[in-house]
């Protein structure tokens, strides 16, 4: 069961990153958690010592959407998008942009969720604006298939903090 | 941490040859010459690399004209992992409050003020 927990990453065309995680409840609840502003800023809020102050939502299509996550330190990160589709409580299609824009322009995401015997397994596909887009968002990603190529940067840089340590 | 840094830090590292000159300096320092001996590249194409790596901020350039020895800069790279860590620590963080807060939806949903009087 732990294992089923654990997210998977793969990427099933070149523009695509698709996230897989299941979850021990029915898609009516996980469709909730993830399309309800009081339930959204109970979980979607990152790492500790941030909020999610601002969570607004138009969950229709055409609807816009507005996440606003702040830190202790006062410092804010957005995004905001489009819902494309919304078939309850199986399928969000919408677009997405951080007011940062590290993705390198819009991403498209299409959640889908399937139940079966009272669990949900969710499945996120983002498409980004091109090849390039995608690489540069998949190499930021600590996923199991960079596992290899970062555990060979992890040596790098412990042999040069130990180097640097001893010079 | 600025996205740039970060951008230019994976740009650089996206090369197989700049990663094997950085796990090389990673056990001392080495002019380009010394570099360039394991790879079967002229010395001009590892330069490339070199400026690619020193334009990250990933290696720095001694001053002796002759030989400018090359050496590894940690701290972009930690900043890389550091941010690395963060991202994965976030999902997964993430994640597992929405597997608690599902916990409590299933266990009752809690009737919201409609039914109290």
């Amino acid at each position: 069961m732990a294992n089923a927990r654990t997210l998977q990453v793969t990427t099933p065309t070149d523009r695509e990153i698709m996230i897989t995680r299941s979850f021990d409840a029915p898609r009516r609840l996980v469709f909730d958690a993830w399309t309800k502003p009081e339930l959204i800023k109970r979980w979607l809020v990152g790492p500790e010592g941030w909020t999610m102050p601002v969570c607004e939502i138009d969950l229709r299509v055409g609807g816009a959407y507005r996440f606003v996550w702040r830190k202790t330190d006062g410092a804010e990160m957005g995004m905001r998008g489009v819902y494309r589709e919304i078939v309850a409580p199986e399928r969000i299609v919408g677009t997405e942009l951080f007011d940062m824009d590290w993705t390198g322009g819009e991403t498209v995401s299409t959640i889908v969720l399937a139940e079966q015997g009272g669990k949900t397994t969710l499945t996120q596909t983002v498409l980004y604006s091109s090849k390039e887009a995608r690489d540069g968002a998949l190499r930021s990603n600590m996923t199991e298939g960079m596992e290899s190529s970062y555990a060979r940067l992890d040596a790098v840089l412990v042999t040069a903090r130990d180097t640097k340590g001893a010079a | 941490m600025t996205s740039n840094h970060l951008n230019a830090t994976f740009a650089a590292l996206a090369d197989p040859t700049r990663r094997a000159i950085l796990a090389r300096l990673a056990s001392g320092e080495a002019s380009v010459m010394e570099l360039a001996a394991p790879f079967a590249m002229s010395q001009p194409a590892i330069s490339k690399h070199l400026k690619v790596l020193q334009g990250a901020g990933l290696i720095s350039r001694g001053r002796d004209a002759q030989r400018r020895p090359c050496r590894l800069e940690a701290q972009p790279l930690a900043e890389a992992t550091g941010w690395l860590v963060k991202y994965r620590e976030l999902w997964e963080g993430n994640f597992q409050r929405l597997d608690a807060l599902l916990d409590e939806l299933k266990a009752g949903p809690k009737k919201p003020a409609s039914t109290k009087r």
